[in-house]
């Protein structure tokens, strides 16, 4: 988040400075770190900084526990035993389903499906509300800052059934103009998809403006909110999109578990995604009926450790306070902001007005990747590549950035060890 | 390891001054492409009879691409086809195997600076790429090929 427009990210009546004035007593940084089992390492000699956190969070202690109390205490299938194993199960499952429902505002649980990760839910959404409403010749609109998860499947999606893909532009600062953005929305587009934050770039979109602009014309959103949720107050029915995907292992949790939020009446309407055991009420050769909500979208047994583990991870948000966790890593952010911005050698890529977490860039006569070699050599780990968003890398004329990014347990010391880090680079290469 | 292993002088003089970095028209051309890195080359070779009469390269990489390229285009120049494959195969083992290169009977030379290379298992196909699409120029491949299946 930033300064500019607050009414999407503070509560009502506060600023950004009233804000950063209130008591701090939530947040202790040196706490959060201290939970967080993987951080007390050394990596090549040197104390571990984990600056890729868009890529995956680590994993706080609670959520390595629950995963292991799961398996040691009561591992069984879900839904279907009657032994006391199986109870308990299905209640810790459940009751992460009611997690989820209750972090993004959701009206039910039936509107809450899980799926391995965002790429899931996303692909899920193209192939069956896809597949029933989209028509040879419409289209579907996303952003040039997308991540590859929210664009191949619109991609295959088209080829299917013979519509089109069409793309927002984005202006030298990584933002959406929304005037472009509207005038996109035509008589033809089925739907609208787009990053809620941008793992590339860090750019927030505006996200209540962009779903106001589409329901006008009836057009439904899709927001993939993979970076979202760990980084930003999530409220389905303030924000009303009609889909947004989460991601486990983006926000503290474990790796393929995420869930797709849908507002009912699609989800109802929609036919499965896949078939099999638990999405289905009976079966016979001649005739089967499918589950309620959520079950119908749910075949297989599921991720039953990963759920219990992304209840878990919510659990960690929540008792840091996700206002207090933006309040910290905005000012992490901040802080990183100015110190590149002091190297005269960098480029920031990604300077929108609403940003959180991301600090993507460019050093002149240091490849991203020598770059990300160095600073691994002084335990600083961040990614450098193209993020799965080539189309972002291109329309910023580089091959690839590097990239570091803030979780909550990322301070400005962390920075500062990243700036010296550049600094040596740009001292071994010119 | 000392980070000097990997970037030796050598490697960072030919990163920042690639030799042979142009193009050559009515060559046999191909080109490699990276996607982890985003690495981007292409490889232009000129054969009379059976001998690299020049070949050169153009394109975008990390430094241990760029310099790779660079120094593998001396190294090639005035050698028959064949020898070209020979150095490949030698270089390829210099930096992926994990005992240290036996003697060979092909000297390397200047070459071996790439030795370091083989303790970071995440930048052998920065090294690689030109020599993929070097091979594939040489081959007369025209697709792009990218350094996923080759290593
Ligand atoms: C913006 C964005 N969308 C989608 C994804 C894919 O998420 P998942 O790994 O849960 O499939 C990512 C992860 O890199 C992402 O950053």
């Amino acid at each position: 988040m930033s300064t500019g427009s607050p009414d999407s990210l503070l509560p009502d009546g506060e600023t950004l400075e009233e804000l950063s004035n209130s008591p701090r007593a939530t947040f202790d940084v040196e706490k959060i770190r201290a939970e967080f089992p993987v951080l007390d390492q050394r990596v090549n000699g040197h104390p571990l900084i984990y600056l890729d956190n868009a890529a995956t969070t680590q994993k706080p202690r609670s959520v390595i526990e629950a995963i292991g109390s799961y398996y040691s205490n009561n591992n069984a299938n879900v839904h279907r035993g009657v032994h006391e194993l199986s109870q308990r199960a299905t209640v810790d499952f459940e009751q992460s389903r009611e997690k989820v429902r209750n972090l993004i505002g959701a009206s039910s649980i039936e509107e809450i499906i899980f799926v391995r990760g965002a790429t899931e839910g996303i692909n899920l959404v193209a192939q069956t509300f896809g597949r029933t409403r989209v028509r040879a010749g419409d289209e579907i609109l996303i952003t040039t800052m997308e991540h590859h998860s929210n664009i191949v499947p619109w991609q295959m999606l088209c080829e299917q059934v013979g519509a089109k893909l069409k793309v927002v532009p984005i202006n030298d600062r990584g933002e959406i103009s929304l005037d472009e953005y509207e005038s996109l929305l035509g008589e033809k587009t089925r739907l609208v998809a787009a990053a809620h934050l941008s793992n590339a770039l860090g750019t927030i979109n505006p996200v209540h403006e962009m779903v106001r602009l589409a329901h006008e014309k009836d057009i439904p959103v899709l927001l993939d909110s993979a970076q979202g949720t760990s980084h930003l107050e999530v409220d389905v029915k303030d924000i009303d999109c009609d889909f947004l995907v989460l991601s486990g292992h983006k926000m503290y949790g474990p790796t393929g578990i995420g869930a797709l939020y849908g507002k009912k009446e699609h989800l109802s309407a929609m036919p499965p995604y896949q078939g099999g055991g638990d999405m289905i009420l009976s079966v016979t050769f001649e005739k089967t009926t499918y589950n309620e909500l959520p079950h119908k979208f749910e075949a297989g047994t599921p991720n039953i450790a990963g759920a219990i583990g992304l209840g878990a991870a919510i659990d960690f948000l929540e008792s840091c306070g996700v206002k207090a966790l933006m309040e910290h890593e905005h000012e992490v952010l901040v802080y990183g902001e100015e110190a590149l911005r002091n190297l005269p050698e960098v480029r920031l890529i990604g300077e929108a007005k609403e940003k959180s977490s991301v600090l993507s860039f460019v050093v002149a006569g240091v490849h991203p990747h020598d770059l990300g070699t160095i600073l691994d050599h002084q335990g600083i780990a961040i990614r450098t590549g193209h993020h799965c968003a080539q189309p972002t890398m291109e329309r910023f004329q580089v091959p690839a950035t590097a990239r570091a990014s803030i979780a909550c347990f990322n301070t400005k010391q962390d920075i500062d060890a990243l700036i010296r880090g550049i600094k040596s680079a740009i001292e071994v290469f010119t | 390891m000392d980070l000097r292993e990997l970037y030796q002088d050598l490697i960072l003089d030919h990163s920042r001054k690639p030799r042979n970095f142009r193009t050559l028209p009515s060559a046999r051309c191909a080109e490699g492409y990276n996607p982890l890195c985003g690495d981007r080359i292409k490889v232009f070779v000129n054969i009379e009879g059976n001998m690299v009469k020049d070949v050169c390269f153009q394109g975008a990489g990390c430094a241990i691409c760029t310099a790779s390229a660079s120094l593998m285009t001396d190294a090639i120049r005035d050698k028959t086809e064949e020898q070209a494959h020979e150095i490949f195969e030698s270089f390829h083992r210099l930096v992926t195997s994990e005992e240290p290169p036996k003697a060979e009977g092909i000297d390397l030379g200047k070459l071996s600076v790439f030795a370091g290379v083989r303790e970071y298992p995440i930048r052998i196909k920065c090294a690689t790429l030109a020599w993929h699409t070097l091979r594939a120029a040489l081959d007369k491949e025209t697709e792009a090929i990218t350094t996923e299946s080759t290593d």
